[in-house]
């Protein structure tokens, strides 16, 4: 069958099973968008700037386990675009996005849009491509998809200049892929195996640290969920890694890190063994390197071996996939028919209960005093009953919702951990109900944040997404604004606005529902409202918190894990 | 601690620069990098000389392991291994110097590439590093007015291939 590059495009998109996309039209593209015109395999979705094209798709991924796939123009179109793969990369988040590109032959003569996009986008993806020949197209689509979403996920830019989306060839579809150059390692080495259970069934103090790469590896929630009752070991999780186990688990120590629980903390810095699953010893959950985890036998499980020993050395790491090594370790321990140091271990939880006694979370909420962001998240959680799928944007208002809001599932917590994205949290939040429709998808975010991809609202209205926006308004720049408190003497500099928007109108004007919160007695009336409301719009409440709260417990840049600020 | 790292990789558009650009992004050091195509033609082979720590080169082998064109990383420093540089180097000659810098080059087994006696000299000299080097300091007492090096490429001497399989 004879079809145009563009053809090639919405086939091969519809033999990957794609059904969803997310762009934005422009010059370079138009071939492309016609044929989409003329098909019905895939639902597009037009965002408003294609910074949201790319959140969007990266919402959509993480929720639906599958891979987001975007679509922008040349120039300007995939400049935009950058952001978000930079954020999926970090992130380990599985997108394929198209790129037009000026015509092959104008291409290096500083063309009307035209950009070097595979140059800028090359540390900004796992892989990226330009696309010389409509032959070459196929392949090249197959081979960004496997690339995409085995091994470490990751986004795959595929720049596709606008003769090759115009000329015609033969359409050959490769039915599989096979590249000598990438082959991801996924079973866990034996020996490794053995030592690990040896090493966990002997240990006295165990911790289970997991991160974003139980959301990766689709059912492994529950195999982590096994490993922790069979070792009766607690588990910690990352903010990536959030809904990997239930957060009423007993099991379950709450996030670690800089704005961690105090009980992960301490039981991190004090283990003996620290079993790492899918989770890559970033600098927010560290702190001070040499003082981390310091009498622990680390055993590091990730399928990219570059993060192994990266930034903290692993006794005995295994490189595969996450579910597929927990498997493993779990039938070696029925095997051996192994049990862990029940003494041991009772001594340990007593330990735990002393620092769970601390209770580092607490916050209290005066009847008349300004409402406390942490209420909000609560009182959502209890609407809600921590079954939403909760996206954010970026700062106070996101470690609060990590601290608070309490995940009962994995692929429920849609937030940008590595790239820290200001912005992510509208888009990501379209994309994640896009992929459950039928669920309650309720975006955190703050006023500084929701101000960068706010133009998102008209796409939220077009489709119809009835998604519940709650802005934890301080009228600050909380997070900067904290830091300034602590290491800058309370020099605020511009991270104050005094001409915020009126959010109630705005969402009126975008045509959803606007509600306000300025006093603790309304919040869950309000909340009750906005939950109520079936007219298939968006509900944006504008909630006025206390407006110099900061996140706590909280470890300085730097310092160590046990050397928390508790308030 | 100097490491002599050998890759193979896809022979295709933009693979140079995503070794360099990772070398640039993560600030590791590249003290020199070599590339050229196989007998197989879709494969190239690059030899990159680069310092760091043990632990950096480990991140450094890992990184490239990871760049999706790369085939296969080998780290022969602690290997027996050969390796060799070429270099080219123009000097100013006259009849009053061209007898001792025919001398010279032939006692460095220099190849005279290129000879005008009354205006410059080329030469042509393969060898380790250090080889060139020397001849390049004996040759300061004339006049160079261009030199060119290729970076060492490096090889195991025993009988293990670097291939594909």
């Amino acid at each position: 069958m004879k079809l145009s590059g563009a053809e090639i495009v919405v086939e091969c998109l519809k033999r990957e099973g794609v059904d969803t996309i997310f762009g934005y039209p422009g010059g370079a593209v138009l071939q492309i968008y016609d044929a989409i015109f003329q098909q019905s395999h895939f639902k597009h979705y037009l965002v408003r700037h294609e910074q949201a094209a790319l959140h969007a798709a990266s919402g959509y991924a993480r929720v639906s386990g599958k891979c987001g796939v975007a679509l922008v123009t040349s120039g300007p179109g995939a400049t935009n675009a950058v952001t978000g793969l930079a954020d999926a990369l970090a992130d380990s988040t599985p997108l394929v996005c198209f790129s037009g590109q000026v015509t092959s032959a104008l291409i290096g003569n500083d063309a009307f849009q035209e950009a070097d996009v595979v140059g800028i986008t090359r540390s900004a993806t796992k892989h990226n491509f330009l696309v010389k020949r409509a032959e070459d197209l196929a392949l090249i689509i197959r081979q960004a998809f496997h690339i995409a979403t085995t091994g470490r996920p990751g986004p795959v830019l595929i720049d596709i200049p606008k003769d090759v989306s115009i000329n015609i060839c033969e359409f050959v579809w490769p039915e599989a892929v096979n590249m000598r150059s990438y082959q991801p390692v996924t079973q866990g080495h034996p020996g490794q195996i053995k030592k690990a259970v040896k090493a966990m069934l002997a240990c006295q103090r165990p911790v289970i640290y997991s991160g974003g790469g139980i959301m990766n590896s689709v059912g492994s929630a529950a195999l982590l969920r096994e490993l922790s009752h069979s070792l009766n070991a607690p588990v910690t999780n990352t903010l990536m890694g959030l809904g990997g186990i239930p957060y009423d688990d007993p099991h379950f120590l709450g996030m670690l890190g800089m704005h961690g629980t105090y009980e992960a903390n301490m039981a991190v810095s004090h283990c003996d063994l620290l079993v790492a699953v899918g989770s890559r010893f970033d600098d927010r959950v560290t702190g001070k390197l040499e003082a981390f985890a310091p009498d622990a036998k680390i055993i590091h499980i990730d399928i990219d071996p570059s993060s192994i020993s990266k930034n903290i050395h692993a006794h005995l790491p295994i490189v595969g996939d996450v579910g597929v090594v927990l498997k493993q370790i779990l039938e070696e321990i029925a095997r051996k028919n192994g049990a862990p140091n029940a003494d041991a271990l009772a001594l340990w939880w007593e330990q735990i209960a002393e620092w769970r006694a601390v209770d580092s979370l607490h916050f209290e909420q005066l009847p008349d005093a300004p409402i406390k962001p942490q209420r909000v998240i609560q009182a959502v959680h209890e609407i809600t009953h921590g079954n939403a799928v909760v996206a954010t944007d970026v700062g106070q208002h996101q470690m609060w919702a990590a601290q608070h809001y309490g995940f009962r599932k994995p692929h429920r917590w849609v937030t940008s951990g590595g790239l820290g994205t200001m912005g992510y949290g509208l888009p990501a939040g379209m994309g994640a109900q896009i992929a459950v429709p039928d669920e309650r998808v309720v975006v955190f975010t703050g006023d500084a944040s929701i101000q960068m991809c706010i133009q998102e609202l008209a796409t939220m209205y077009q489709y119809r997404l009835p998604i519940i926006i709650i802005i934890l308004n301080n009228a600050y720049m909380g997070m900067v604004r904290q830091w300034q408190e602590m290491f800058y003497e309370s020099r605020y500099s511009q991270s104050y606005f005094d001409s915020l928007p009126d959010f109630v109108k705005l969402a009126e004007a975008y045509r959803g529902t606007g509600l306000k919160v300025d006093h603790i007695e309304q919040l869950d009336s309000v909340l009750e409202q906005a939950f109520a409301i079936k007219n298939e719009r968006f509900v944006l409440v504008d909630v006025a918190v206390s407006k110099e709260e900061n996140v706590y417990p909280m470890v300085p840049a730097g310092a160590a894990l046990n050397e928390m600020v508790l308030s | 601690m100097r490491h002599t790292i050998t890759v193979l990789v896809e022979n295709e558009f933009g693979v140079l620069t995503r070794v360099a650009g990772l070398f640039s992004a993560r600030g590791y050091n590249i003290e020199s990098l070599n590339v050229a195509p196989i007998q197989d033609k879709t494969v190239s082979r690059m030899t990159i000389v680069t310092r760091g720590d043990e632990r950096a080169i480990e991140q450094i082998k890992k990184q490239l392991n990871k760049l999706i064109p790369v085939i296969k990383v080998d780290d022969i420093s602690h290997t027996v291994h050969l390796e060799r540089e070429m270099l080219l180097v123009k000097v100013a000659a006259s009849p009053e110097s061209y007898n001792a810098l025919l001398e010279l080059a032939d006692s460095f087994g220099a190849k005279v590439v290129d000879d005008h006696i009354d205006s410059h000299m080329i030469l042509e000299l393969t060898g380790k590093a250090q080889q060139l080097d020397e001849f390049l300091s004996r040759l300061s007492d004339f006049d160079v007015t261009a030199m060119t090096r290729t970076g060492p490429v490096g090889m195991r001497r025993d009988a293990k291939g670097f291939n594909l399989d």
